[in-house]
Formats: C-alpha cells, structure tokens, sequence
C-alpha cells in the first residue's frame, strides 16, 4: 500500500515535472496542477497511513487518524486552487495581450524558436 | 564622569543630521551653505572638548544603547585618548577644509551636493573612531567607503573621477568585506563584539587557533583602506577629486582609518610574530616603493598622493613593530603627517586654482608670484621632509630611532638601512616639490597668470603650518595628547618618555643627515633618472586592475545570462535540477533509521485505483498536446486522489479535493475556451528527453523520500496527540481536523481567507486590465475565429434540472457547514459546494443571465467573510483573552433537540462567505471576457421553451 501511494506521488511528480518544462503556458498550468495533487499527497502521507481509522472522536475509541497534515492539507487544496486561478488568468492574460501563449520571453527567446542549445 | 559619554551620540550624530542641510541652504547662497556645514562640525567639536579633559586625566567615557542585542550589535560609544585624537582631527581639519571648500569649488559646482557629502563622511568617520561595538564599527566603515565614493566621483562629467571613485570603492570595499569576516570570528574568540572586552581578551585571541585568519582578514580591511602595497594603487587614482577632498580623505580621515583600527586592536593582536612579519613588513615595503615612484611623478597631487602611501607604510610599519616605544612614535607621526598633508594638498589645490595647471614640469619660478603660498608650502614640504625643528622632523627621529633598535630577516642593519633609503627618497620629493614648483625662472607659458589667492582660501593651510611650527619647536605642548593616545594603543605602562628636537648625537641624527645629503643630490640628478625612470618598463596597476574587473565582470555576465536568460523553462529546469541535488546531497550525507512500520497490506480497490491513476497520468503526458483531453485526463487524477483520501481515513479531505477539482476544471475549461486547442510540437527530441530524465530523476527521488517516511514513525512526538485530546475538551467539535482549523490554528486559516480573498481580487484586476488594453481589443474581434458551438447553449433540460437542483444543493451545503464541527464538512467545503451550486445556474443559463439576477457582488462577499471573521477573534478579546480564542456552549429548544453553539462557527462563516465570493469572483472575471467577444446575453432562461410560442432562435438582448 506504501509503494503504491509512493510511486502514484513519484508519477504524479514525474508529469508534473515535465510538462512544467513545457513552452507554453497550458501544460505549464496542467503541470502545476499535477505537482499540486503530489505535494498535497505528500503532506497528507506525512501523517503515515492509515486504512479505517475514524478520522471523528467517538466515545469508546482510542486510536485515529493524523488531524493534523489533513487540516493543512484542506487549507493547501484550497490555496493551490486559488494559485491555479490566478495562473490561468495570467496566462489568459499574456495570451490574449500579445497573442502568445509562450511561456519564454526574452529577444533571444523568439516564440517559435528552441531557447537552449 | 561616566555621565559625559552622553555627548559621544551626539558627537557622532551630528555631522548625519547636519548633512540634511546643505543641500536645501545653499538656495540661500554659498556662505550660507557653507555656514550651515560648519555649524554642525563646529557644534561636534565643541562637544568634543567638553569630553577631552576627562580624557586627558585617563578616563574612558562609554555609552551605550542596546540595539540588536541579540546579534551582539549594539550602539555602545566609547571616548579614549586614540578616539579623541583621530576624532578632534576629523572634525578640526574637517572643518579647515569646509572653508577652504567655499574658496575652491567654482561656481558652476553644485556646492550642496559637495558638503553633503563631506558631512556624510564626516560622520562615518567619526563614527568609527567612537564606536565601542566592532559591529557598528563594520557600519560606519562601509559608510566611509560609500560616501567617499561619492565624494571622489563628485566630478561626475569626469571619466577620471568616475573610474577613480570606482577603483577606491572596489578595492576599499572588498577589504571591508574581508574585515567583517575578520571582526566576526575576532568577536567570536572573544566572546563579545565589544571593543571595551575584546581588549581585555589578549591571551585568548593570541593564542587561538583562529588568530592568523582573523589577524589576515583585518589586515586585509587595514590594508586596503591605508593603501599599503599592494593595494596602494586606488589612492593615487583617486587624486582625480576635487583638491579639498584629496585633502581631507588622505591627510586626515579615510586612509587613516586603517591606521586607526590597526592601532585600536594593538592591545590585543600586536606583538605576536605574525603580526610583526605582515604588518612591518608590508609597511616598510610600502613607505619605500612608495617614496621612489613619488619621485618621479610630475602631477604635484600624484607626488602628494604617493607620498602619502609612503607616509602610511611608515605609520605602519612602526605599529608593526609592536614595541610601545614604536607606537608612540606612530602615534607622533598620525598627527604630524596630518598637519602637513592637509597643508600640502591645499596649496597644490591652490596652485591648480591658480595656474590651472598641476603638471610640475610647467610650473617653477612661483615664488614671487605667489608668496604666501610659496611660504606655506616651503613649510609644509620642510617638514615632510623631516628638516629641524618642524614637526616631521621629530617623528622621522623617532622612527629611525625605532628602526635601529629592529632586527629584520635577522639582520639589524637591514630596517635602518631601508628605512634611511626611504627618508631619502621623502627628502627628494619633497625639496622637489619646493624647487621645481616655486624656484627656477619665472615663465611667461602658466595656462593662467598666477597670484595668490585670497585669505579665504590659504587661512586653512596657514593656521595647519603654525601647527606644524608649533609643534616642532614646542613639542611638549602635544605631549600630553601622545601620552594619552599611546597609552590607549597601547594598553597603558608606556615607558617614561619626552618629545623633544635635541638628543644629541645619536645614530638617527646621522641617518637623517645621510637621507638629507642623499636627497639633495638625487633632485640635482633628477633629469636623467627621470629619463631612466620612464625608459624602465613597470606594471601600471590601473590597466592590471581594469583587467581583474573586466574578467570578474564577464564572467559574472556569463553565469548571470547563462542561468537567467528570461527563459522560465530553463529556471524551471535548473531549480528542478538543485532541489533534486540538494535532496541528494542530504539523502548521502545522512544516515537512514531501519523501517520501523510494517507496510499495510496492498488490496483490489485501492490497486485499481492506483492503475487508473498511473495510466491517466502516463496519459495526461503522452496526450497533453490535446488540451481538452488533458483536462478530461486532469479530471480523472483529481477524482482518483479524491477517493483515496476516502479510502486513507479522510473524509474531508475527499470532500475538499472533490468540490475544488470540479471548480478548477470549469475554470480551465472557460480559460481554454480563448487559449489555442493544441499545443505545437517545439522542443527537439533532445531536449524532451533532457527533460523526461529530469522528470523520471525527481520522481524517483519523490518515490524513495515518501516511501522511506511512511515505512517509518515520527522522529520526534507529534503536536497532534494534543490536538485529539483537546479538540472536544477546548473547541467543543469532534471532528478535529476542523476544530484544528477554526480553532487550533485559526489564525493559519485566517491568513489563509485573506490570501485567497487577495487571488480573487488579482483575478478581478488583471482581467479588468486585459481588457482595457490590446487583449481587449483583440476580444471584441474574436469571433471571426470562434470554432463551432452548440446551437442549443442553454438547454431545455439542463436548465430545469439545475432549477430543482438549486435548493437541493443549498440545502447540502448548508448541512455540510453545520455538522462542520462535529462531522466532516466546514466552511470552507461548504463554500465550494454553494459555490459549484451557483455555477450550475451560471452554466444552464448563462453568465451574464444569472448575475443579472444576483443582488450582492462577489467583492462584498469576500469583504464581508473576512470581517466576520476577524469580528469573531477581536470578540475574544472583549472577554480579555487572545485573538481568535474561541469558545462554545450548549442551547436546548424543546422541542427540537440540543444544538451546540460555538464562536468558531462565526468565524467557520467568515471562511465560508469568502470561499464563496473568491470562487465566484475568479470565475466572474474568466466569463466577463467570453462577454467582450460578443456573445449575446440572453433574455430567456432556455434558448427553446416548449411553454413559449416564438420562433426557436436565440432571444437576443
């Protein structure tokens, strides 16, 4: 079970890497997202795993799960939503200002052009 | 007379507060700015005198305010005898040069910038010399470097001045730099960064394993600073400012700093073998190259220039021998060369004024046309010279006197020898600066017919020559200053001694005559050594220097562009790359704990799960270029992460994830609606390999670092064990995530309304400007490119099925928001939900349609979520406990059973309102464009109404 949670947040790191490498601003916003979804993965895991643990206090129970990645982790979900937003505006923004959805900018960077030898 | 150290902040506040002035006052003429640079100088002195008798008798005054206590940085101000020496010559000669400044800047030079600057230094100057913190030390000695730069480069239409003003601050600044360094660990042997204890800590310092590198790096600052070889060549090239300046950063103040700091840390890191090597060493070096290439210069502010640097290594020299007798001849010579430096630089700044002209080899035969001049410089230059009975005379005595008494390579002839050998080159200079300027025929070809100047501008230098006189002849009167500074360099138990012309024939006295003869017949012979002098090829350390910075310079520009080239995929890249190094370098340079956890067993669902999780995601890459399909794709990862959090324990996680996923793909989804469908194929194979393998490297590593902590436990206990035991105790909730973040950590949450309150507006804002500019332009064009829609963009069905939805989803949220505290659910899920709840109205009919219908704006809704919750924690206050304490009790309504309520569910509001609102508000802005391209705004619900009799064609507006 371990393995597998760790290898979906190693996957979902590894595309999120490398369509954040991409050249333009959709598969960057895509890749963002992916990294968002391992990086929240990763705190939740943080407070180890656990299968059918009651996550609610009752009466008679002793052992639950983490509280305490959860929280923040609800908090980081909501905030990579709202980084995601702005983002997309952003990139919404660049495109329809110069009709370019280039993430790369410079004189030596023309849109169309590889950037790096 | 602890309480006079009140005047040492003052002292050195002063000149700071001062330099506001002549910048505004000199509207009101050049007297007036002048007066009111002098004003605050003279104010500085005076206060100075008031403190000196208390010096004088052998105290220490202090002050001192704590300021950083924590770094060990303090404001503690200290007044010794070494203080109120460089401290009166600073603000005496300082104020010399203010009105020899009046008299020299024309009028075309903005006067106010000028004694700005000079206070500006003036200050930092004296700073150092107070400080009894070596950390504010470290400040004002940086402030020095600063503001001399400013005043060298004052002529700024001048390269010369700009490239001197440039050498003078690398060199001096990077020496500072190596002085922090020094400082530091001096103030970590020592436990203390105060002076007043550092000096105490001889033994400790001396015998740490830390004293060379220390003792190097101050050196370094020392060094560079005082000019001494090799880093000697800034000072000459700083001769391209204003003579005034010259005057007071190389007599009195800037060089000497380095002087001074050598002879403040005396006590503590003289006498040690090291220090006599380094700093003996490099003196005597300096004081002779120096005073050879000083010969041979035939700008009169170039001899001056090096003659200064020799004058300097034979300070230095006689503060590395380490000997108290040594120091006090130092201490002699410090102020000696002070008088006639000053002196000196002000009549070749006369002379410049005057012929406009300092080029030796053009002048000669001044002295009848400038008499007063003539006679002050004769003087000065005599006393250079170390001609009886002028002041230079009875420290140049001393000095061999000490130099006798030296054994160097072990050799005791070599430092009189040596020494003697400079001596004479100083006479040479220095008779030739009298000869070839002011002997020699009268000429008719001065660029500008010479007199002398009027009293304003040579009183400076006259009342420095009476100095100069009086001192010679009457050296008992400075005694009791020399005693008093020695004794501070020195640490007190100075041997009996008196300053006087006469000790009878002794071996320096024969020296002296030697250098005199010496220097007499190398000026006769000074044509064709000079001819010899330009013939022989020697390194011009200008042209060394702008090649070490050129190189530093293209090589700073490679790296810079190389890294940052406005390339956000490379920097994507090369974090990428680091992070993942830096991983790697921990992950090598620590042990590993055995795995403490056994692994949970792996089961059908959660296998399935993870396949469709890794056959989206491998998809979601290989397919990105479609975008839509990588939404789609997107969409199925976020529902895939969702129901594991389900399945790990977290329900409301998995209501958050889901609630937000829906969300982000409506927002994608308008924004895709103007960004183009494909992404092109632009990288090479090469470079999407490059980045798969830095993709698969950061995954592995991803993969290794969360296996490694979910096979073990925590390191150390976790705060959550308080969290469990005080959720329902303290927060009155059982479900403790959310008691964790309306409560327990409240402010986090807090903080984290207000950010995305702020994402919300930023949306708003950019779209308002995208709009406003060429985006929007081009949007009000869009629709020639539209791709094909839907005939039918509000349906018949969708728009029913969302009407009954509408209370029903409400209803949920509401439920959600109010079991929050005791069951998965909250604020911020049920904003979500309210909000998607909006949407499918927004989407059945329309933006535009539905907003029509809406009462309150979205940015009320965020203000007002976050008013109520910040309402809800000043509330604890009004019950007089912190910010955001929250508290709950219990209310019962027959017949309808007991309802807990709790303050947090006030502030859970407030979470819930802005949620709702930034939600909104970001997909507000998105479809405020889609309405700019055109597109209609509806009157009817549904576009086809089965109830309606019109033709079935879009109602328009």
């Amino acid at each position: 079970m371990e393995l597998l949670f760790a290898s979906a947040i190693g996957l979902l790191t590894a595309g999120g890497l490398y369509l954040v490498l991409r050249l333009r601003s959709f598969p960057v916003i895509i890749g963002i997202s992916l990294l968002s979804y391992a990086v929240n993965l990763f705190l939740f895991g943080t407070g180890r795993l656990v299968v059918d643990m009651p996550p609610v206090l009752q009466k008679g129970v002793e052992t639950y799960t983490d509280p305490l990645p959860q929280a923040l982790v609800l908090t980081a979900i909501v905030i990579s939503f709202g980084m995601t937003a702005v983002v997309v505006m952003l990139a919404l923004g660049s495109f329809l200002s110069s009709r370019d959805d280039s993430v790369n900018i410079g004189p030596e960077t023309p849109p169309e052009q590889e950037n790096e030898a | 007379m602890e309480n006079a150290g009140g005047f040492l902040p003052i002292i050195a506040v002063l000149p700071f507060l001062g330099a506001l002035f002549p910048g505004l006052m000199i509207q009101a003429g050049r007297n007036t700015c002048a007066a009111f640079t002098a004003a605050p100088t003279i104010l500085a002195l005076i206060l100075l005198l008031l403190s000196a008798p208390a010096v004088m008798r052998g105290d220490v005054l202090t002050f001192g305010i704590d300021w950083l206590p924590s770094l060990g940085l303090n404001v503690n101000f200290m007044l010794d005898g070494l203080g109120l020496l460089f401290a009166g010559m600073i603000l005496g000669i300082g104020l010399l040069i203010i009105l020899y400044a009046r008299f020299y800047l024309s009028r075309e030079d903005p006067m106010g910038q000028f004694y700005t600057y000079l206070l500006l230094f003036q200050g930092a100057m004296v700073g150092i010399v107070l400080s009894d913190n070596i950390l504010l030390l470290l400040v004002f000695w940086e402030l020095t470097s600063l503001s001399s730069f400013l005043l060298i480069g004052y002529w700024k239409h001048l390269p010369e001045g700009r490239q001197g003003a440039r050498m003078a601050l690398t060199v001096t600044g990077l020496g500072g730099l190596a002085m922090i360094a020094g400082m530091l660990i001096l103030g970590d042997i020592a436990g203390s960064y105060d002076l007043s204890v550092i000096l105490t800590q001889k033994d400790a310092i001396q015998a740490s394993p830390m004293y060379l590198p220390a003792l190097i790096l101050i050196l370094l600052g020392c060094f560079t600073k005082s000019a001494q070889f090799p880093f000697h060549f800034w000072l000459p090239h700083a001769m391209a400012a204003p003579t005034p300046v010259s005057a007071y950063l190389h007599s009195a103040t800037m060089v000497k700093a380095g002087l001074f700091l050598m002879a403040r840390m005396w006590p503590v890191l003289a006498g040690t073998p090291e220090w006599f090597w380094i700093v003996a060493s490099t003196g005597l070096i300096t004081m002779v190259m120096a005073a050879k290439i000083a010969l041979f210069k035939d700008d009169l502010k170039a001899l001056l220039a090096f003659s200064t640097v020799s004058h300097l290594g034979l300070i230095t020299m006689l503060l590395g021998f380490g000997t108290k007798m040594a120091a006090v001849a130092a201490v002699f010579h410090i102020i000696n060369h002070a008088t006639f430096k000053a002196a000196l630089f002000m009549t070749a700044g006369i002379i410049d004024h005057e012929t406009h002209t300092r080029d030796i080899k053009r002048l000669g035969g001044l002295r009848h046309l400038m008499p007063i001049t003539f006679g002050i410089a004769t003087i000065a230059a005599l006393s250079m010279a170390g001609v009886i009975p002028l002041n230079g005379f009875l420290s140049k005595e001393m000095m061999l006197e000490e130099a006798t008494h030296t054994v160097w390579w072990g050799n005791p002839w070599l430092v009189p020898a040596l020494a003697t050998i400079g001596t004479l080159f100083s006479v040479a200079y220095s008779l030739r600066y009298i000869a070839h300027v002011f002997f020699g025929p009268e000429r008719s070809d001065y660029p500008s017919h010479p007199h002398d100047p009027g009293f304003g501008m040579w009183a400076a230098p006259a009342f420095l020559v009476v100095l100069v006189i009086g001192i010679g002849v009457a050296p008992f009167l400075v005694e009791p200053l020399v005693k008093v500074t020695a004794g501070a360099v020195t640490g007190g138990g100075l041997p009996d001694f008196h300053l006087k012309i006469w000790h009878g024939l002794t071996l320096p006295l024969l020296l002296s005559g030697l250098a005199f003869l010496g220097g007499a017949i190398l000026l006769a012979l000074h044509a064709p050594l000079m001819r010899l002098w330009l013939a022989t090829p020697r390194p011009e350390a200008k042209v060394i220097f702008d090649g070490i910075t050129r190189a530093a310079t293209r090589a700073s520009t490679v790296l810079t562009d190389g890294v940052h080239n406005g390339a956000l995929t490379r920097n994507g890249a090369i974090f990428a790359v680091t992070v993942i190094g830096a991983g790697l370098l921990a992950f090598t340079g620590g042990s590993m704990a055995e795995a403490t956890r056994a692994p949970l067993p792996i089961t059908m669902l959660p296998a399935i799960g993870w396949l469709l999780l890794v056959l989206a995601t491998i998809c979601l890459v290989a397919f990105h270029r479609n975008r839509f399909l990588a939404l789609v794709l997107m969409g199925i990862v976020g529902l895939i992460v969702s129901m594991g959090f389900v399945y790990l324990s977290a329900p409301d996680l998995a209501l958050t994830q889901i609630s937000v996923e829906v969300v982000t793909i409506i927002l994608l989804l308008l924004a895709l609606n103007f960004l183009p469908r494909e992404t092109p194929i632009e990288s090479s194979v090469a470079r999407r390999m490059r980045d798969a393998a830095i993709a698969v490297v950061g995954g592995v590593a991803v993969t290794g670092l969360t296996y490694a902590i979910l096979l073990r436990d925590f390191a150390a206990e976790s705060i959550s064990v308080f969290h469990l035991a005080n959720s329902y105790k303290g927060g009155g909730g059982t479900n403790v995530v959310n008691v964790i973040l309306v409560d327990f950590r409240g402010f986090d949450t807090y903080g984290e309304i207000i950010v995305l309150g702020i994402a919300a507006l930023v949306i708003f804002a950019l779209t308002e400007t995208v709009l406003k500019g060429p985006g929007g332009r081009w949007l009000s064009t869009w629709k020639a490119q539209r791709y094909a829609e839907a005939g039918d963009r509000h349906p018949l069905m969708m728009v029913v099925a969302t009407r009954v939805m509408m209370p029903i989803a409400l209803m949920v949220g509401a439920y959600i928001f109010l079991r929050g505290h005791n069951e998965p659910g909250g604020g911020f899920i049920a904003g979500l939900i309210v909000a998607i709840a909006f949407l499918m109205q927004y989407m059945a009919s329309g933006f535009a349609w539905a907003e029509s219908r809406q009462r309150v704006t979205y940015h009320a809704t965020i203000g007002v979520g976050v008013l109520i919750a910040s309402v809800t924690g000043i509330g604890a206050w009004l019950a007089g406990r912190p910010f955001l304490t929250s508290d709950y009790g219990y209310l019962h309504f027959p017949p309808i059973e007991e309802f807990e309520w709790a303050t947090a569910m006030a502030f859970d509001t407030g979470v819930f309102l802005t949620v709702v609102g930034a939600v909104m508000l970001a997909l507000n802005s998105l479809s405020s464009m889609a309405r700019r391209t055109g597109e209609t705004v509806n009157v009817f619900p549904m576009d086809i109404n089965p109830a309606r009799n019109d033709a079935p064609s879009e109602g328009e507006a």
